[in-house]
């Protein structure tokens, strides 16, 4: 037979490292698109719509700063509570929530993959993005209580400083963070459901683990312990820009960093190769 | 003529029963064969696929073997009874699922459309949809923005187009599934049943596209049980039996094939237990016994004498409201008559647990020549308890009954007959 040249070849497995993100970026427009159905379709036909990305994260402060900073009587390096905790929360509510539903990628969207191929990483990283936007809205929120703070109250703790400038990257960091783990729990969770359980419950227990809650000043010489949390390092950083209090180390950040190249590499060769069979195991 | 799709030595495994326990243990004695070298273990096992026989070794293999190629611009069908791997075979094609063994080679850009409408939102407006469901087959938004209008005119939507699809009926999802589907514009199309959806304008529609798609010099693969779309659409077929393929060539050939080897009725006329399509346990054709007005068993029949065919139907419960049919189909598969016990004297007559003898009598209004019978019983809702198809062959021979008895009528076009006077005036 004369040499063919094909354009796609099926076969039951390919190579590790064959992470496709040509094929990724043909479909770049479906990856807008669902970014846009995530963000239009939630609020629909509700009265309050958007306002809902804000009553949510200012009822968990509120509450935080009753239970943790009223009647705890927890420290927050002097910082004024809610302020502090709607700062880690604002951060941790990205990360719990992008995990969570990157997490369910391929149970939740059963439906559509088992009737239509497209690079299945398209969904977590549309989730990744349309939380994101979500993102956006609620550091507008924080960026309203810190004003107040900072320039009406003028509070004497409250002091950012050049590092704000590390800022977009701390966010990128996360964003990677809560993908890599999200593909590779969602790679898992298609043969082994109880991965889902320990994650709806292991994410709750991580927050008050992480120093969204307690600022790691107090952890003492366990601090270190904490901070093999990539997150840890990231929120204390965010504190340190804004705020002035926290740790701020460039070898933490910079162990964060590596740690979510390795988890994004490492993710993304797990979950491409569930994604050509997940359906028979799902 | 230049191949564009080959398909090498598929096969694909299952596992049969819950996914779940052993499966840690089974993984775990998989990578141990690997990490010495070896071969999968779970691969030398594994039955043939076939609905009704028992297995032990917990593995079943849905496609073995399958080789074959489709040339630029043919236009294929694959037939095979339910369970026979149509749509698995689909499912590889389409990359839902990978292989177990073998590989597939694809030329172009390929386009399945295993179910209309993937991904509809039901908040989301048609528009919306459109641009959602363009994008998951695999179109870019300039794409979608160019045809627009045509996908939206074909589908007849225009007045809901900004409506969201959670308020349209089915019929219009349906519709406008297929509107943009049809308007992909693959090398290669990939249609699974798609079309037994729809009314019979709009599934006109879709076969007459179908029809321009393949004349535009692009392949189209074609999965459906009805004989009559088939045959008027595709010049080659496959032939599916038990996750192989059994039979490759011209359509028409295929579907006498398949017909031929659907299981047939015993002498007796009894029905042996693996021949239903469909079935839910609840009630069981047990045998069908075609006899002349004496009673006696027949196989062929005159020229219009009447037919009488005897049904013996078992069920596990009583049943009430149930809508039982009979179907006669030509030997290449289109359905020439259905007719049901609904609009009767015998409407809602209750069925008893057990054995129900049923009798139903046809003017015999059929043109000589070979015919094939299917039965079935329904809820009156729709959900189908039992399906036997072309379980019985039989004959109407060319020699008159009755008043004209023992004349032979020598014509062999059309298959009903029908009364007519003629009058000529000069």
């Amino acid at each position: 037979m004369s040499e063919q040249k094909w354009d796609l070849v099926i076969k039951p497995k390919s190579s590790l490292i064959d992470l496709r993100l040509k094929e990724l970026w043909k479909y770049r427009d479906l990856l807008l698109l669902f970014v846009k159905r995530d963000f239009v379709a939630v609020y629909k036909q509700t009265i309050l719509g958007p306002l809902w990305f804000f009553i949510q994260p200012i009822l968990t402060t509120a509450m935080f700063a009753l239970v943790f900073g009223y009647f705890g009587g927890l420290k927050t390096d002097g910082i004024p509570a809610p302020l502090f905790y709607l700062t880690g929360l604002t951060l941790w509510n990205y990360f719990s929530e992008c995990l969570t539903k990157t997490s369910e990628t391929f149970i939740k969207n059963q439906a559509i993959f088992g009737k239509v191929f497209f690079p299945r990483l398209i969904v977590p990283l549309s989730i990744t993005l349309s939380s994101l936007l979500k993102f956006g809205i609620q550091f507008l929120l924080f960026a309203c209580v810190w004003s107040y703070y900072y320039f009406i109250d003028g509070n004497v703790h409250v002091i950012p400083n050049l590092t704000i400038l590390v800022v977009p990257v701390l966010v990128v960091m996360m964003a990677g963070l809560s993908l890599g783990f999200g593909i590779i729990f969602s790679s898992i969770t298609t043969k082994y459901k109880d991965m889902n359980f320990l994650l709806a419950f292991g994410v709750q227990l991580l927050m008050y683990a992480s120093s969204v809650v307690i600022p790691i000043s107090m952890m003492g010489k366990y601090a270190w312990i904490f901070k093999l949390n990539p997150m840890v390092n990231i929120i204390e950083a965010f504190k340190y820009a804004f705020l002035g209090a926290g740790q701020f180390s460039w070898f933490w950040l910079g162990y964060s960093f590596v740690f979510m190249l390795i988890l994004l590499f490492f993710g993304t060769i797990i979950f491409n190769r569930v994604e050509k069979s997940f359906m028979d195991t799902v | 003529m230049t191949v564009v799709l080959k398909a090498e030595n598929i096969s694909k495994q299952y596992r049969l029963g819950q996914v779940g326990t052993g499966t840690l243990s089974h993984d775990l004695r998989r990578f141990w064969f690997k990490a010495r070298g070896k071969e999968d273990p779970y691969l030398q096992v594994g039955v043939e696929n076939d609905r009704t026989a028992k297995d032990s070794s917990g593995y079943v293999w849905a496609l073995k073997d399958i080789d074959f190629e489709i040339n630029q611009g043919d236009m294929v069908g694959i037939i095979g009874k339910n369970g026979a791997g149509k749509s698995t075979l689909l499912k590889l094609l389409s990359r839902v699922t990978a292989p177990t063994t073998g590989s597939i080679s694809i030329k172009g850009r390929i386009a399945a459309l295993l179910e209309v409408g993937t991904g509809f939102h039901p908040e989301l407006t048609g528009r919306e949809n459109i641009y959602l469901n363009g994008a998951i087959l695999g179109m870019t938004r300039t794409e979608i923005s160019s045809k627009l209008d045509e996908i939206v005119e074909f589908s007849g939507c225009q007045k809901y187009i900004d409506t969201p699809v959670k308020r349209y009926s089915s019929g219009m999802i349906v519709r406008l599934g297929f509107a943009i589907a049809a308007h992909l514009e693959p090398e290669i199309l990939i249609v699974d049943e798609v079309l037994a959806v729809g009314d019979a304008e709009f599934q006109e529609k879709c076969i007459g596209k179908m029809k321009d798609i393949s004349s535009e010099g692009r392949t189209v693969l074609f999965v459906s049980h009805n004989m009559a779309s088939m045959k008027s659409l595709c010049e080659k077929g496959f032939l599916m039996e038990r996750g192989r393929m059994t039979h490759k060539g011209e359509m028409n050939n295929i579907i006498e094939t398949y017909l031929a080897t659907t299981t047939k009725s015993s002498d007796s006329g009894e029905i042996p237990a693996n021949a239903s399509t469909i079935n839910t346990g609840i009630a069981k054709y047990k045998r069908i016994q075609f006899v002349d007005a004496k009673g006696m068993m027949i196989e062929r029949i005159n020229y219009k004498a009447d037919m009488r065919f005897q049904l013996e139907l078992d069920c596990q419960v009583p049943l009430k409201d149930v809508i039982i049919d009979l179907r006669i189909l030509t030997r290449d598969g289109i359905e020439l008559v259905h007719t049901m016990n609904k609009y009767t004297s015998a409407d809602k007559q209750p069925l008893a647990q057990g054995l129900n003898k049923i009798e139903c009598t046809i003017l015999n209004q059929l043109q000589p020549g070979n015919y094939t019978v299917s039965i079935g019983v329904h809820e009156s809702n729709g959900l189908t308890l039992d399906f036997v198809e072309n379980i019985f062959d039989f004959s109407v021979m060319n020699i008159g009954a009755g008043d004209d008895a023992g004349y032979t009528y020598d014509f062999k076009l059309g298959y009903v007959h029908f009364n007519s006077t003629w009058k000529i005036e000069n």
